[in-house]
């Protein structure tokens, strides 16, 4: 194909336009951690923060786990994540494998059934009042059994088992397997692509965990690392862990939102394009 | 000689057993999968199906200590719709939510589609490709995460817009407190986190076009902007229009998530929407019913707005395909 002069100029308004879209995107993670390395002689020398400090410090995650409090709370995420998507992905795939037999009796009732709660429920009041008489007040619990099963995630497997080829369970059925093994033997092994993605799709949403814990959860001490950064951001009193002026407040909370994404940043190269997938079982699927 | 009665019994008899034997052959064969579902069925009765039982408080007096049964019921029936429709909440709250979804809507439907238009033009394919994994990220990142992010950026005592600002001689502005810009403050981010996320389906529907149309253009004459306007766009306007509706049909969620966190008391003004009142009028003045009795109004009007948009997106659906 011959490139005409045209083809430079919008191969060359396609490659900036694409540069600040991705710039934009990145820009903003890089300066909150370039402020959180930014050592205060710096910021009293510039009159403020610069976008790169001429020298870093990490005085300021010295401090987060010379204080315990963030680390703490990060204990509590990653103990909520692990837990809570374990019982996802297990209850959501315990579910999808019985549903996706087209000839189960009373499988379209319960589909209708499940259907319904994605289109209508009780509302924020009654499910807390409902977790609160179920004695799930200040557990962990409280942040996982609510929303133990998803019924998106739970229709994107379910979806995916049905497409699988009947005559594999039938021969596993012939072979003497019953439907336990079946389902642990092929079904699950066969979907472990799905299974993954819903699985990773569970993760994040335990990570970003907020409002669970500001309903349920009214003892400090077991807070989730997103309502304690919430708290460190609003420089909230009781919780200001700048005690001497040596390390800026800004400092402090840039630090603490770079210490609670890192996780995320770290894995995402290696699972992002799960997430790509997953966008499209749910537009298929729909 | 058996009678006519006798006859029929025996048929009937026989119908039952063999409805019988049916039944126990199915369940021999059924019965794992009823197994498996039986906690799946507990959880959806008790998280799903129990809020549902207890929303009735909307129409009691809910007292806690004497539970959903015992508490009076409400007189009149409405009694909690009455007074939510006569305080000032309710053109507020209304009206905000509409606002604020009317905004995102406008500005937010838009972007992810040119930014896959972008992708797609890009020569170079793994130059796309990074730039579409770095336009996602954002959407990982939490709420709190991202109002981080816009105090680094927007805050008036140490945000670098404020202090570049400044230093060129202009006065800093509380860009992320003050009522004026609140509500940009929040369409502009859910743009930011959304826009790579959103851009994905459409990518996915461009490589869906059959590529002997491109080729064919190219046969014609046509060159790339003509292929861009003449043949991706049009194959384009079906995704379009169903995200429209399915935005339109969730008009009442404006994004809890993100206002309850990125908002202050100096902007509620501006930023209470009707899930943000149902939560703090509940759980903070714990005002059960009345907080029920609006959210329960909410999720009706909802679900209405649900299913008929849905009906609208399915029949569009038919008529282009």
């Amino acid at each position: 194909m011959v490139k005409g002069k045209s083809d430079f100029v919008i191969d060359g308004f396609v490659y900036v336009t694409l540069f600040i879209a991705g710039f934009v995107c990145v820009f903003p993670l890089l300066y909150v951690l370039s402020v959180s390395l930014t050592p205060i002689e710096e910021v009293l020398k510039n009159g403020g923060f610069v976008v790169i400090p001429k020298s870093i410090t990490l005085e300021a995650y010295q401090r987060i786990f010379k204080q315990r409090l963030l680390p703490t709370a990060m204990g509590v995420t990653v103990y909520v994540t692990v837990l809570g998507t374990i019982i996802n992905v297990f209850f959501s795939v315990l579910m999808a494998y019985p549903l996706s037999k087209l000839d189960l009796p009373g499988r379209k009732l319960l589909m209708n059934l499940v259907i319904f709660t994605m289109l209508f429920g009780g509302g924020t009041i009654p499910t807390y009042l409902l977790a609160k008489n179920l004695g799930l007040m200040n557990t962990y619990w409280a942040m996982i059994l609510p929303t133990a099963i998803d019924t998106y995630n739970m229709i994107v497997v379910k979806a995916f088992f049905e497409n699988l080829p009947s005559d594999l369970f039938e021969s596993a059925r012939i072979d003497g397997a019953n439907e336990f093994r079946v389902l642990w033997q092929i079904a699950i092994p066969l979907s472990k692509a799905v299974i993954m993605t819903v699985g990773l799709f569970y993760a994040v949403g335990h990570w970003s965990t907020y409002f669970s814990a500001i309903m349920y959860i009214t003892d400090e001490k077991m807070y989730p690392l997103q309502v304690v950064l919430r708290k460190l951001l609003n420089n909230n009193p009781e919780l200001n862990m700048n005690v001497d002026v040596v390390v800026p407040t800004q400092t402090m909370q840039m630090a603490s939102v770079i210490f609670s994404t890192v996780p995320i940043i770290l894995v995402y190269p290696f699972i992002q394009k799960y997430f790509t997938k997953g966008v499209m079982l749910g537009a298929i699927k729909g | 000689m058996r009678t006519e009665m006798e006859y029929s019994t025996e048929v009937e008899d026989y119908k039952k057993r063999r409805k019988l034997q049916i039944f126990q052959k199915r369940m021999k064969r059924y019965w794992p999968f009823y197994i498996m579902l039986l906690p799946c069925v507990i959880y959806y009765a008790v998280f799903k199906y129990g809020p549902m039982y207890g929303v009735i408080i909307a129409f009691k007096d809910y007292v806690l200590t004497k539970g959903i049964m015992g508490s009076p019921w409400a007189s009149p029936w409405y009694k909690h719709y009455q007074y939510f429709f006569n305080s000032p909440y309710a053109s507020q709250v209304i009206g905000n939510t509409l606002i604020i979804s009317g905004l995102k809507l406008l500005f937010g439907l838009l972007p992810p589609l040119l930014l896959a238009l972008l992708i797609n033009e890009c020569a170079k394919k793994w130059y796309g490709r990074v730039i579409q994994t770095l336009t996602y990220l954002p959407h990982f990142l939490s709420w709190v995460v991202i109002y981080g992010i816009l105090i680094a950026l927007f805050s008036q005592s140490a945000g670098l817009i404020n202090m570049l600002i400044e230093q060129t001689g202009g006065a800093s502005y509380p860009f992320l407190t003050s009522p004026d810009h609140f509500r940009t403050v929040l369409v502009g981010s859910e743009i930011w986190r959304d826009t790579g996320w959103g851009a994905i389906i459409y990518l996915a529907a461009i490589g869906g076009i059959d590529p002997n149309l491109y080729e064919a253009a190219i046969t014609d004459g046509c060159g790339r902007i003509k292929r861009v306007w003449y043949i991706t766009i049009p194959n384009l306007t079906g995704v379009f229009v169903m995200q429209l509706i399915l935005k339109v049909g969730s008009i009442l969620n404006a994004g809890f998530d993100q206002i309850y966190i990125l908002s202050t008391p100096q902007v509620n003004s501006v930023s209470e929407i009707i899930d943000t009142w149902v939560f703090k009028e509940g759980l903070q003045r714990m005002n059960y019913s009345l907080s029920s009795a609006v959210g329960l109004l909410k999720s009706v009007i909802g679900m209405i707005m649900v299913l008929s948009t849905n009906k609208l997106a399915r029949r569009w659906d038919k008529g282009l395909w």
